[in-house]
């Protein structure tokens, strides 16, 4: 499982280095999810520029992976590619989750702060 | 037969119509399967549209096999069969798993995303997807086999 972080000043990035995130290895996405969201800071955003596919089993991986990190936390994904974003979007997952169109644009862009 | 006639078999060219593949049901198979899948179909006039509807109603279908109809069945095989047609792709999947549950698809979820976050669904989208991409979905069980057909429809169905 390809998954490599990185700690900004307020984020951490996870750079999703799979080109699939399928029923192949979607439990083992899960799991490397939560010991990557465990700790570090309370933004995470997910770039997932490099992954072409995504299936249902990838899509409930992902899912999975919002729930684990809980509400104290924002969890946001990068980088959709266009079979990505439309299984995103037929499922209407694209509701759910907050998309940026680029990790470069969602760590410049402006901070969501309730404090 | 030969081998040539194999390889031949297993995409579309402007001599055959028709293309077939036959692969373990396991996960790992499923992928190589996909990629073989749109390796075979890759003289066909595809938008990247219909290349990703293709690959997600197939990843869909053919897991749901490996998953559901070969869940105790280590060493399943699952069939895939394409048959072009002048405005659409046809086609056929069978595998010698168990049947669906009472011999029917499963009905179309209506999952719901509007409660809190620990409440959505991680899973049962797979379904949906497959009815929302595909037309004449058809269903049935004969003997021991289980036979899926559908087909999707393309702008151009013409060979290069």
């Amino acid at each position: 499982m390809e998954l490599a972080h990185t700690d900004t000043a307020e984020a951490r990035v996870i750079t999703v280095g799979e080109h699939r995130i399928d029923a192949a290895i979607a439990i083992s996405f899960k799991d490397r999810m939560r010991e990557l969201t465990d700790g570090g800071p309370n933004r995470v955003i997910v770039d997932m520029t490099q992954v072409d596919f995504i299936d249902s089993s990838g899509l409930g991986a992902i899912v999975a992976a919002l729930k684990q990190v809980g509400p104290d936390k924002s969890f946001e994904l990068a980088g959709l590619s266009g079979t990505v974003q439309k299984v995103f979007k037929l499922t209407r997952m694209d509701t759910v989750f907050t998309i940026h169109p680029a990790i470069d644009i969602a760590l410049g862009g402006p901070v969501a702060d309730v404090g | 037969m030969g081998q040539a006639d194999q390889r031949h078999k297993s995409a579309l060219s402007p001599t055959t119509d028709e293309m077939k593949l036959v692969f373990p049901a396991r996960p790992m198979a499923v992928r190589q399967a996909l990629q073989a899948s749109m390796t075979g179909l890759a003289r066909l006039n595809l938008t990247v549209d219909e290349q990703g509807i293709i690959e997600i109603v197939l990843a869909e279908v053919l897991n749901n096999v490996v998953e559901h109809a070969y869940a105790h069945h280590k060493k399943g095989v699952i069939e895939l069969r394409v048959k072009r047609m002048s405005d659409s792709l046809n086609f056929t999947v069978l595998d010698d798993g168990v049947p669906f549950p009472k011999g029917n698809l499963p009905a179309h979820p209506s999952h719901t995303l509007a409660g809190p976050v620990e409440d959505l669904p991680e899973g049962g989208f797979g379904w949906s997807l497959i009815r929302d991409l595909t037309k004449d979905l058809h269903y049935v069980r004969s003997d021991v086999r289980n036979r899926l057909d559908f087909s999707i429809a393309l702008a151009d169905t013409r060979i290069s």
